[in-house]
């Protein structure tokens, strides 16, 4: 019917680019973070990176944020499809407005909840127009990481609860009406139902956004520089700072694998903690 | 889609909500204050970007903008804004193309043919959902200094191609498996060869759907930051641009530029609402 080797010729270009400009450039990182120039084995760089002052806190920084949004957002985005899947008018016009952020990049969420925190912005406009406070606050200044920190989780949740939505509502569209009804046939309340039908069932969907989530997180840059400069370093601004500002590839290396083995760590973690048994597959 | 949706409704139609009359009052209060939650951070950006540079830094502000055009227009007319908008269109429509060249023909393969290795190249383009991307960026700077790629449009669209192809792979293998094998065989029987049968009758199916998974890899690449920062210089994309300037440029500059970055990608996603779902049923699986 068709040559043995159609299949092969049609997955070549995609096969060979990720060779090329994913599987090698790992290899590579690991090699810049582990050599010297001369081509010697050395530790150094790590060393290097993990006494620098900033280290520790780049590092529980990015852990909060992580805890902070994505336990959040995965709660919000569940409970806002729940919401849809309840509506018997309007959901297609309500799923658009709840997606649109979407389509906005981090670094434009991070200006756009400036324009809310920053000194002149429209909280401290709102506050002042209440009688709240009579002089702007500086949320944003260096003696304000509480804020800054709160705007960040703020933006992050705002931007990226959509993608959560989005993989969770069409994983519920997959789930067979024949379970609710079995499950309603046998006196389970709604509460019942959602608990042991459609989450369980929701489980490969869960799995999807968590690990998207989660690594999306562990890498969150433009927001943070854009509401905290360099207030509050996470380790992606530490990797641009090194890489761009102190001109040292190596140790910018050595974070990158840092955060490697962490986004490993976690999607393994994550697929094990939502997996589905063999059996249980739809 | 809207079958699948409905069977959905019937079985969460609403474990946390009942169907008495205050509950639907509940209810449609939580998803006006959802959208509000959405739309309002959107449109005070909108306030801001039409506001007087001067309005744009005075304090207290107010909620409605005098529409004044002087902020987008010093934007626009700020050195470097032209070009940087114009090496991101460069980059993305090159990510756009690259992206479905190479995933098209793949996703085509995954869903009409069962082949030794299939398994492993579902794993490899899965995989890449478990690595942050940006980080290839840096091994890449070096490697680029050597072959002459480094501060170029299509080094750059290399990038974020291996961001948008999974996707595009993805994307497309839905799209052939929506469509019915049968539909092809009959064309092989009136006399069509695969190639034909693919253009005469696949093709125009699929369209629609290959343009939206094109429009999606546009937006990934247009949105791109991170890679865009450290491997361009000279040809810095938008978000490059804003970036560098984030510590140095007056709020009107910041204000109009997220507006400008937001605006095309808002567009696009308009048009791309109808296959969001779609896309990520099977990106599941």
């Amino acid at each position: 019917m068709y040559p043995k080797s159609l299949p092969y010729l049609l997955l070549l270009p995609a096969t060979l680019f990720l060779v090329l400009f994913f599987l090698y450039p790992f290899t590579l990182v690991a090699w810049q973070a582990f050599t010297t120039d001369t081509g010697d084995f050395t530790g150094e760089f790590f060393q290097e990176m993990a006494t620098h002052w900033k280290f520790n806190t780049a590092m529980l920084n990015t852990f909060l944020l992580v805890l902070a949004v994505v336990p959040f957002q995965m709660v919000l985005a569940l409970y806002m499809a729940t919401l849809v899947n309840g509506m018997t008018r309007g959901r297609d016009f309500i799923l658009y407005i709840w997606t649109i952020p979407l389509g906005i990049s981090d670094l434009a969420a991070g200006l756009i909840w400036l324009a809310i925190f920053e000194q002149s912005g429209f909280l401290n406009s709102m506050l002042h127009g209440l009688g709240v406070i009579e002089q702007p606050v500086g949320f944003l200044g260096y003696q304000n990481k509480g804020t800054i920190f709160l705007a960040i989780v703020l933006a992050e949740t705002w931007r990226a609860t959509a993608i959560v939505l989005v993989i969770l509502v069409s994983g519920m569209g997959l789930i067979p009406k024949e379970y609710a009804e079995a499950a309603e046939v046998f006196g389970a309340s709604r509460w019942q139902r959602f608990i042991r039908v459609t989450l369980p069932m929701l489980k490969p969907s869960l799995q999807t956004a968590m690990i998207l989530r989660v690594i999306l997180a562990f890498e969150v840059f433009a927001v943070v520089v854009a509401l905290g400069g360099t207030n509050l370093p996470v380790l992606m601004s530490e990797v641009f700072t090194w890489q761009y500002e102190l001109r040292d590839a190596n140790v910018a290396a050595a974070y990158a694998l840092v955060i490697l083995a962490i986004s490993i760590a976690c999607t393994l973690v994550i697929m094990w903690a939502l997996r589905v048994p063999k059996g249980a597959r739809v | 889609m809207s079958q699948s949706t409905q069977t959905a409704k019937l079985m969460v139609d609403g474990p946390v909500h009942g169907r008495g009359p205050w509950h639907r009052y509940v209810f449609t209060g939580i998803v006006v204050l959802l959208c509000l939650w959405v739309l309002v951070p959107i449109y005070l950006l909108v306030v801001n970007t039409l506001s007087s540079p001067a309005d744009v830094n005075a304090f207290p502000k107010r909620l409605v903008p005098d529409v004044n055009t002087e902020s987008v227009r010093f934007f626009l007319n700020f050195a470097g804004v032209g070009q940087a908008l114009w090496s991101s269109v460069k980059v993305a429509t090159l990510t756009m193309i690259l992206s479905i060249l190479a995933g098209a023909p793949a996703g085509y393969a995954l869903s009409r043919f069962d082949f030794r290795g299939k398994g492993s190249f579902r794993v490899l383009v899965l995989m890449t959902r478990a690595f942050p991307l940006p980080l290839l960026a840096l091994p890449l700077a070096v490697m680029y200094i050597r072959v002459g790629l480094d501060d170029s449009i299509l080094g750059l669209a290399l990038v974020h191609t291996t961001l948008a192809l999974p996707f595009a792979v993805l994307i497309t293998y839905s799209l052939f498996s929506g469509i019915p094998i049968e539909l092809e065989e009959a064309a092989w029987t009136l006399g069509c060869n695969r190639l034909e049968a693919f253009q005469k009758v696949i093709l125009p199916l699929v369209l629609p759907g290959i343009t939206a998974s094109a429009i999606f890899a546009f937006v990934i690449s247009w949105n791109e930051v991170f890679a865009a920062a450290v491997l361009t210089i000279e040809n810095r994309t938008l978000p490059a641009f804003l970036l560098q300037g984030l510590s140095v440029a007056p709020l009107h500059l910041k204000f109009a530029g997220g507006a400008v970055l937001v605006l095309p990608a808002l567009i696009f996603i308009f048009l791309v609402r109808k296959y969001l779902f779609s896309m990520w049923g099977i990106a599941n699986r």
